[in-house]
């Protein structure tokens, strides 16, 4: 007699017949994470993820190849000096905790560092908790990279943090290595904030970690963003506080709509497998909506191809968020082009009569106008002041 | 981005092509800009990889490192660049035209008139994007504390001569770049974004190839097919056809054809250091200078194509006229050059890592001034940045219904005409707001008396504006000729001002408060970064 099957199991069942049989899961990173938490609303980002599909092949499959690649040279170079900030047992990067974020706390003379392998993610986190568990107090104990679970949206991600820091008072500290320059104290914001979200998706799980300890120990909310000095590759270190960030993703993660939803809408049969047919693949994909915006192209590998749909559907979006907030109930570009020609739309409607108002203008200073002059024949000046273009002088 | 700006996006999607986004061009263009394409080694700070630079569109110098991680290389590449920057900087420095400053006599501390030169001309860097104005900056501030051996005969690895000095040059260049408005490093795809909109994101409008496309496509293609396959596009050896402009690299570029390159010129450089005799040695460098020259091709073949994108942007740019009020933003920029130029002579040091609370505070302000200058100027050369703001509430235009003399009380009474004003915009006119038109390039002050009721059956829509001109009339009691609207002109108030006013002014360096870390001390001699073991690559 079968076994009765669990939610649970049930749910791993159905992912794993949309990733496609013997295609291995690809595991959810922090980055992939921070961006989801990004874009809470799109569903396929959702659902590929949640199912482990491996959004690089599937976009090759699909004829809208990703763009993201990462050079060698970034990669030895970023390497070294992960290697160079950790060698020595930590003792340079636990000197850097102790001076930027815990300066009350015994310097760290010497430090444990657990064994933290074992046998695939989930061996690997059990390893880790216990690693925290065991952690002694009085003294500092450095992670190397340790591996966490959380849940996202009912099936659980694997995060591998660079390290995690315990310090002598039990609280815990998340340390994030960039290989991007801290120049004379201040790094490009843009790769701050990012490190900072990702680094926000670690505390997230740290502290279900802790939540299952007594007493539960305190995860930081500060965390140590490790980087190198100027144009050196000697560590210099800055504490970033990732309250605001940790917020955000919490409450993002917790809106994701959870994936046997979506899973349960999808058509039976439907499959992502990189190796089938791209009209398959395409029907497959399209099943599920996507909430395309021009900022996905920095962080999904689907985003040529959403772009591409999103652009034939007309969609105001694909040219910005921003202008699709502008424009009322309008949501396609041949839509607001009629509104705005006055072809269609209820000229009560604000977004219409501003949209009207704004192409008026717009042809009135461009000088496409010839109403304006009909209307007013006695001008004794000549068009182009009857246009008023030259008026404002 | 107001509503206009999004209808010509809208416009250009469903045209497939950029719509215009102004009638004239806002920023100056050089008659012999500098141009400079730079490419940078991925993971590295401030390695350059090479660079395209120069003043014709002809003949461009290729200057390559052929191996990044060298310090010498990399030295010998920013001299061969000082080489050629700075000549053409000290070309505008020289020729002088004499001018007015106002200074506060230190003596009296009365504002005073002061002679002083103003140089002619200024040099224009265009770099293709964003991403070079930053690169440039950084290169600038990995060079600019560098210590020469002349400078500190002690010092490890000195920077070849002229080299500080281009990074003082790029500092200044790359700071000069934050002010709104400015024209001596421009970014070719900031200038031509703001003169086009393409129907796609302004995300996207970052990539040159991309946004030339939208802007003049090809023949008998559409600008969002040509902009997809600059995007995109890619060779039997998954390489892109259109490289980006950089300093960035395709990652694709990096480890499929400048990795084994570099392999390549480093084993050749390895045999050639072990070679026993000379005729061995004259054959190995033969094979370093291949592999060099190789290296040379692959840069060439990835600047080249930008190089020719930022010159066809200069020809669309050129084709445009230029904006009244460019000219004077220009002469800011001179005397910002020769500001700088006259610190360079006097011996300046170059400038500090993080600037004083003061520095800092004038810095901040002066670039929210000239933003606010920048757009009160733009929308008064160009109507389509004006129906910018007619449409946001913050101008209008129509037509003049009545005129009404009426006098000041006082003294002498001054003429204070009451202007009615037909327009169809709808302007958020406060009680008593103050509006201004330009005359003669001067900015003419009125009032917003009332609404005045169009219920007489007027068959023309719109509100009619009660306004109360206030100056630019003359001293006598009948207002000078042509300085007050006459019925049934078209006139044009703002309800921003034309004219910015400084701030209040910040006190000295050296009574900077407590609140601000107190005054800064004297200035000490910014060290150089120190060179570590771990540097030497």
């Amino acid at each position: 007699m079968p076994l009765p099957r669990t939610r649970g199991t049930a749910l791993r069942q159905r992912l794993a017949e949309l990733r496609g049989p013997e295609v291995p899961a690809k595991a959810l990173d922090a980055r992939a994470l921070a961006a989801l938490a990004a874009n809470p609303g799109c569903k396929r980002r959702a659902i590929l993820d949640g199912a482990g599909v491996n959004k690089t092949a599937l976009a090759s499959a699909l004829g809208a190849p990703s763009a993201f690649g990462q050079s060698q040279f970034a990669l030895t170079r970023g390497n070294a000096f992960e290697a160079k900030v950790k060698a020595d047992g930590g003792a340079e990067l636990l000197r850097l905790v102790h001076e930027r974020l815990d300066r009350g706390a015994e310097p760290p003379a010497e430090a444990e560092v657990p064994d933290l392998t074992a046998i695939g993610p989930e061996g690997r986190t059990a390893r880790t908790a216990l690693a925290l568990r065991e952690a002694t107090a009085g003294a500092w104990t450095l992670l190397d990279h340790p591996m966490l679970a959380l849940d996202v949206a009912g099936s659980p991600a694997f995060l591998e943090p660079d390290a995690v820091v315990v310090h002598p008072d039990g609280s815990w500290t998340v340390v994030e290595i960039k290989s991007f320059p801290l120049l004379d104290g201040s790094a490009d914001p843009s790769k701050v904030g990012a490190a900072a979200r990702q680094a926000a998706v670690y505390v997230l799980a740290l502290e279900e970690v802790a939540a299952r300890l007594d007493p539960a120990p305190k995860v930081r909310h500060r965390v140590l963003l490790v980087c190198p000095k100027d144009f050196s590759n000697l560590p210099a270190a800055s504490a970033v506080d990732i309250r605001k960030q940790r917020a955000v993703t919490a409450r993002q993660l917790a809106r994701l709509t959870r994936i046997e939803d979506i899973a349960d809408t999808l058509p039976e049969g439907t499959c992502f497998a990189p190796d089938l047919p791209a009209a398959e693949l395409t029907a497959a994909v399209e099943s599920v909506p996507a909430t395309y915006a021009p900022e996905c192209l920095s962080a999904c590998e689907l985003a040529f191809h959403c772009r591409d749909r999103s652009r034939a559907e007309g969609a105001v979006t694909s040219l910005g968020r921003s202008v699709r907030a502008e424009l009322g109930g309008l949501t396609t570009v041949e839509d607001v082009l009629a509104a705005a020609r006055g072809e269609t739309g209820d000229p009560d409607d604000p977004a219409v009569a501003a949209l009207r108002r704004a192409a008026e203008l717009r042809s009135e200073a461009l000088g496409a106008r010839p109403e304006v002059l009909r209307r007013r024949p006695e001008t004794p000046e000549g068009p182009a002041e009857a246009l008023g273009v030259s008026a404002c002088r | 981005m107001s509503l206009i700006t999004t209808l010509a996006r809208l416009e250009a999607v469903s045209t497939g092509r950029a719509q215009p986004a102004a009638t004239v061009r806002h920023r100056h263009l050089s008659d012999h800009p500098l141009v400079l394409v730079p490419l940078t080694t991925a993971g590295e700070a401030g390695a350059p990889l090479g660079a395209l630079v120069g003043t014709d569109r002809d003949a461009p110098q290729l200057l390559v490192v052929p191996q990044p991680r060298d310090r010498d290389l990399r030295f010998a590449f920013l001299s061969e660049l000082a080489d050629i920057v700075l000549p053409y900087v000290d070309g505008y420095a020289e020729s002088v035209e004499a001018a007015e400053r106002n200074e506060t006599d230190p003596e009296t501390g009365k504002r005073v008139k002061v002679e002083v030169e103003l140089c002619a001309d200024a040099p224009q860097l265009i770099v293709p994007s964003r991403a070079g104005v930053d690169f440039l900056r950084l290169l600038g501030r990995s060079m600019r504390f560098r210590r020469t051996a002349e400078q500190d005969p002690e010092t490890p690895y000195p920077a070849p001569p002229r080299v500080p000095l281009l990074g003082r040059w790029l500092t200044h260049f790359g700071e000069r770049a934050r002010m709104p408005g400015s024209s001596l490093l421009p970014a070719m795809t900031d200038l031509l974004a703001r003169h086009w909109s393409t129907g796609q994101s302004t995300l996207e409008d970052q990539h040159l190839g991309a946004l030339l496309a939208w802007i003049d496509p090809p023949e008998g293609r559409s600008g969002a097919e040509a902009a997809l396959e600059a995007e995109l596009a890619r060779d039997e050896q998954g390489q892109l056809r259109h490289p980006p402009a950089g300093p960035a690299t395709d990652p694709a570029f990096d480890n499929k054809l400048l990795a084994p390159a570099f392999e390549r010129y480093d084993r050749a450089r390895t045999a050639l250091h072990a070679a026993e005799d000379g005729l061995e040695a004259d054959d190995r460098l033969g094979a370093l200078t291949a592999a060099e020259e190789e290296i040379r091709g692959l840069v060439l073949s990835r600047t080249r194509p930008t190089w020719d994108a930022v010159w066809h942007g200069i020809d669309l740019l050129r084709a445009l006229p230029e904006g009244a009020h460019v000219e004077e933003r220009w002469t800011r920029d001179r005397w910002s050059f020769t500001g700088h130029r006259d610190r360079v002579t006097a011996g300046e040091p170059p400038q500090p890592r993080r600037d004083d609370a003061v520095t800092a505070a004038n810095k901040l302000a002066s670039r929210e001034r000239e933003q606010a200058r920048l757009e009160a100027q733009e929308a008064l050369d160009d109507p389509l940045v004006m129906a910018g703001r007619r449409l946001a509430g913050e101008a209008f235009a129509g037509e003049v219904t009545d005129v009404v003399m009426t006098y000041s009380e006082g003294k002498r009474p001054s003429p204070r005409p009451l202007v009615t004003v037909r327009t169809e915009d709808r302007p958020h006119l406060g009680e008593r707001a103050k509006v201004y038109r330009s005359l003669g390039g001067k900015p003419q002050s009125a009032e917003f008396v009332g609404y005045e009721d169009s219920a007489e059956g007027s068959p023309e829509g719109g509100a009619l504006i009660v306004l109360k001109i206030l100056d630019k009339m003359g001293r006598g009691k009948e207002p000078e000729a042509g300085s007050v609207p006459e019925k049934g002109d078209r006139v044009c108030f703002t309800l921003f001002e034309h004219e910015q006013r400084g701030g209040a002014k910040l006190p000295e360096p050296e009574d900077t408060p407590w609140t601000h870390g107190g005054p800064p001390g004297e200035a000490v001699q910014e060290t150089a970064d120190p060179v570590t073991p771990e540097d030497v690559l």
